[in-house]
């Protein structure tokens, strides 16, 4: 296949998905089965795309012109293909744990729930090829409205009020920051492309850039910066397969990852630097992330306490672009990559200890760890690579963000990362000694989840550790996004 | 195109006059022979007959050049002229492409609405009032835009107060619109004596060469502030709004329909054409308080009556007062004075014109199932009618804007045109209201999908998806939204190229 053909096809073929749920709506093993098989056909549509072109920049795509100097179009570069390629291969796990988890817990409306996932699937992969910011924002705004029914679910005020908070926050910021920052830009420009060394340059200056990158930093409230974090823990009202791989890879990922790229290809590394106009998103960032491990530390709601963590992890990502030097973008690349890896091992098991047993409450987790050993044992796992301790991947991504700080000559950046990491500590690992050491109150006999719910959960577990000895694979394959000059 | 009238003998010589001619030949044919279903199949023969006119008109504008129609052979200044260009092409498909929908539509929702009766008196009302509407825009005479605006106007009151066979309000609702429409009507041809005075002519384009020459003239300057304020009314532009909520509220669901997505906006058409042709962009210039309030007032509907939408409990209300705040963004477009400014007036006309027609029809398909409009009777009615949510969904995200849909593109355009006369914070204005649309748009949503029906009454088991008849110029429309949203040849071929026109001094 030829390139125009992969990507149409990348973007396309989980919408099969929707197609498969319709028709077998009513036959659950063959709907499950025949979505399955998409999930994995996607996946190897970007690993085939990855064949064909590796980590250089392909050449633009053009599927339809809307307006002139306004088009849907793709562009493979790194940053993008390795979000695909994470996106569509943790959705064959989320797949198979969210066939364990919905069935087990006896969901209703099963086939709308898996259909909505295709299309948010295929949203991603759109933004993650994307090559200017009007196509970003189109399947950005896909993302949305198709993650929309998925947190509403269960029908209950709760999940309709958590649903309400979730598309208030991430409709308004779009259209009233992110909107328009991108037609601002366009105005100035002349062009949203995504372009190496940014397009800025030259045509903004003064106050108005950090103005601009402010419309940006909270326009993009997918990246759930403070103080446009609420929907976030308000999407937690949703089945934990949505909260793994949506709210903790593909949705919150899809937010950083446009920050990213409109810091590196839009800015550029050396404008944001020269100008100076990201420090103060940097001091934001790093008061997010240790504002939102603090309000972790005092959630007792499992995923809640998660969800916290991610906004916190996020704001990583946000960093690595406001430090605005190579290491800092390569670490928000990196961070990408590892949280994602490790944040869904962790929402996986919170899932797996509700399918068990119905608890969401960390105070009623007491010794559960020694009937479910094998929940808790990735749940430790993963933690630690949250955390960022070697030998798990997550470490990598806070030693970039520490040598980027570093290049900057923000040291007290790096004291935050210290602080942040300890927070971390302070908030994952009661949960894991709890479980394995306080005594048992419960008389229920409890065991382990389903089958299908832990093999996912084991499979990321491992994942982390793979992450970490493979690290340089990653790095070498991220490398040219912080190249600033050279080819376009 | 000849500029001296040849005879001419095939009919594709007299397309310009075809859409306004056929319906009025219908209407007293459906009087003559009475009964429902002829008065259907004339009703529909017309309205397809304009449709293709109109379709055929834009096919032939593709040129460039207006089409020209001496109506009758006589030649202007003496005769009618009737003139076709870009911008009113674009205006004449739109409400062409609304009319020949609405009406299999209207079969099956009036039947539940309004006596039977009545029905053949309806359709030949509502092909008088296509043909007014039509008309307005078609003509290139001042004095026959005036004519045509009286047909649709009065053909209109008849239509809405037919809504009084399920609230009696309906006939209250025709009677404030009657007055008021009467008041602009007569300030409208107040304006036009003025005009006439000064310049001895009521050909739009001589109005406008003579005008050119003439600035400075008070006679003038009274006369376009009386033709604004009487389009004003008929526009409804923000605060001359008042009888438009309840028209469309209580009118039936097939005339709020027709109404909301062409009366308006052939109304809004007319201005532009004076603003533009007939007064041209120095007199406008010169004259910039006209400008400013009408930036003002475009500001002032698109907040306040987005905000009192917010807190509508009925269907069609809210989406009346939605659509005075989108008027607000079209005559924002005008007074901005520009040539991507006017672009986004006449691209939203089109693309509100069908957005809201699509909710309109879903509006009436809830009513035709639930014999209510209020959301108390409409919780959790969208799970029973997938479909019908489904189009509706469509045209929400388009009255909202999000990408990809019809919405998005008119705004993209504004807000450009806001940049370009370097208004960054009308650019924010405009942006910050869309969040009330967002507010309004998915109240609604959530409750007709999400909100639970246990104590909702009036939702049994009989409820089912709306007829087909309904639901294929639904989706057709709604599909439309999305295709609009993707593909702008059309949009905004037509009308940047009539903003060119216009304002180039065309």
């Amino acid at each position: 296949m030829d390139l125009p053909a992969s990507i149409a096809v990348v973007i396309l073929l989980p919408l099969l998905g929707v197609l498969a749920n319709g028709l077998f709506a009513t036959r659950p093993n063959l709907r499950d089965i025949s979505t399955l098989v998409v999930a994995v056909m996607t996946f190897f549509a970007v690993l085939d795309i990855y064949m064909q072109i590796g980590n250089n920049t392909s050449n633009e795509v053009r599927a339809w012109e809307v307006v002139s100097g306004l088009s849907i179009a793709f562009r493979v570069e790194p940053l993008g293909l390795m979000f695909a390629m994470i996106a569509s291969g943790l959705w064959i796990i989320t797949h198979i744990y969210g066939v364990g988890y919905m069935r087990g817990g006896d969901e209703s409306n099963q086939p709308r729930f898996f259909a909505c996932f295709c299309v948010a699937i295929s949203a991603v992969m759109g933004i993650a090829l994307a090559s200017n910011l009007f196509t970003l924002f189109l399947f950005y705004e896909i993302l949305t409205i198709s993650t929309y029914p998925l947190v509403a679910h269960k029908g209950t005020k709760e999940a309709i009020a958590g649903a309400r908070t979730y598309l208030g926050i991430l409709i308004g910021t779009s259209i009233a920051l992110f909107l328009l920052a991108i037609v601002w830009t366009f105005a100035v420009a002349g062009t949203t492309d995504f372009t190496r060394g940014g397009i800025l340059d030259g045509r903004i200056a003064g106050a108005f850039v950090p103005i601009l990158l402010g419309l940006y930093v909270f326009g993009i409230g997918k990246a759930a910066i403070l103080p446009f974090h609420k929907w976030l823990p308000a999407a937690m009202v949703a089945p934990t397969p949505v909260s793994a791989l949506l709210h903790a890879v593909a949705v919150v990922k899809a937010g950083v990852f446009t920050i990213l790229k409109v810091g590196i290809y839009i800015f550029g590394i050396d404008f944001l630097a020269d100008t100076g106009a990201s420090v103060w998103v940097m001091w934001l960032a790093a008061y997010s992330i240790l504002a939102a491990s603090i309000i972790a530390l005092m959630q007792d709601n499992l995923k809640r306490r998660l969800a916290y963590s991610t906004v916190s992890q996020l704001a990583y990502v946000t960093l690595g672009m406001a430090l605005a030097s190579q290491m800092g973008a390569l670490g928000g690349g990196l961070q990408i990559a590892m949280h994602a890896m490790g944040k869904i091992t962790l929402f996986m098991c919170a899932g797996a200890i509700y399918v068990a047993c119905h608890k969401t409450d960390i105070s009623d987790m007491r010794g559960l760890g020694r009937v479910m050993p094998v929940t808790f044992g990735a749940f430790f796992i993963g933690a630690l690579s949250i955390i960022g301790l070697p030998p798990l991947g997550g470490s990598w991504a806070k030693f970039a963000l520490m040598l980027g700080a570093a290049e900057a000559e923000h040291l007290v950046i790096i004291g935050v990362l210290m602080v942040s990491s300890l927070l971390n500590v302070a908030y994952l690992m009661p949960i894991v000694v709890r479980g394995f050491m306080g005594a048992g109150g419960d008389k229920v006999v409890i065991k382990e989840a389903p089958f299908l719910c832990l093999l996912p959960l084991v499979l990321t577990a491992v994942g982390c550790f793979i992450l970490f000895f493979y690290v340089d694979c990653l790095v070498d394959f991220l490398t040219p996004i912080t190249l600033t000059g050279g080819l376009k | 195109m000849a500029t001296l009238y040849e005879p001419a003998l095939s009919l594709r010589d007299h397309l310009a006059i075809l859409p306004v001619l056929l319906p009025l030949i219908g209407a007293p044919l459906i009087v003559i022979f009475g009964s429902r279903r002829t008065a259907f199949f004339i009703a529909l023969t017309a309205f397809i007959g304009a449709f293709i006119a109109c379709a055929a008109l834009l096919l032939e504008l593709r040129g460039g050049a207006p089409i020209v129609y001496y109506l009758g052979g006589w030649a202007p200044p003496a005769g009618i002229e009737y003139r076709v260009d870009a911008a009113s092409g674009l205006v004449a498909f739109l409400i062409a492409t609304i009319g020949m929908l609405v009406l299999p539509y209207a079969q099956v929702s009036l039947k539940r609405e309004v006596e039977l009766r009545h029905h053949s008196l309806i359709y030949a009302c509502l092909l008088l009032c296509f043909s007014g509407l039509m008309g307005m825009v078609l003509t290139g005479d001042a004095f026959n835009v005036f004519v045509f605006l009286e047909i649709s106007s009065l053909s209109a009151y008849v239509l809405i107060a037919q809504g009084a066979g399920q609230d009696k309000r309906a006939l209250t609702a025709a009677y404030d619109y009657l007055i008021m429409g009467t008041i602009g009507a007569t300030f409208f041809i107040i304006g036009l004596a003025f005009l006439y005075a000064s310049t001895g002519t009521l050909n739009l384009a001589d109005l406008g060469e003579r005008i050119a020459q003439n600035t400075g003239n008070r006679s003038l300057n009274a006369g376009f502030v009386f033709i604004f304020v009487g389009l004003g009314l008929k526009i409804a532009i923000y605060p001359l709004h008042l009888w438009l909520p309840r028209a469309y509220t209580f009118a039936p669901s097939a005339v709020s329909v027709f109404l909301a997505s062409t009366a308006t906006k052939a109304a809004l058409y007319v201005l532009v054409r004076f603003f533009f042709s007939v007064f041209q962009i120095e007199f406008l210039e010169h004259f910039q308080i006209i400008s400013i309030t009408l930036g003002l007032v475009g500001i002032m509907a698109m907040f306040s009556a987005s905000f009192i939408a917010v807190f509508q409990r009925n269907l069609k209300r809210m989406l009346a007062y939605s659509s005075i705040a989108q008027i607000g963004y079209m005559v924002l477009g005008v007074a901005m004075l520009s040539q991507t400014g006017l672009t986004a007036t006449l691209v939203h006309i089109f693309n509100h014109g069908i957005t809201k027609a699509v909710l309109f029809m879903g509006a009436g398909a809830l009513f035709l199932r639930a014999g209510s409009v209020f959301y108390d009777n409409l919780a959790g009615l969208g799970r029973r009618m997938p479909l019908t949510m489904g189009a509706m969904v469509l045209g929400f995200l388009s009255l909202i804007g999000v990408p990809g849909t019809a919405g998005f593109i008119s705004k993209w355009i504004l807000v450009q045109a806001a940049f370009e006369r370097g208004l960054w914070w009308v650019a924010v204005l405009i942006l910050l209201s869309s969040l009330l649309a967002v507010i309004y748009c998915w109240r609604a949503v959530e409750l007709l999908y999400f909100a639970p029906n246990e104590n909702n009454k009036i939702i049994n088991n009989n409820i089912k998806e709306a007829p087909l008849m309904m639901l294929i110029p639904m989706w057709i429309l709604a599909l439309a939204c999305v295709w609009f949203g993707l593909d702008t040849d059309l949009t905004i071929g037509f009308a940047g190229e009539a903003a060119r026109t216009l304002i180039g001094g065309g």
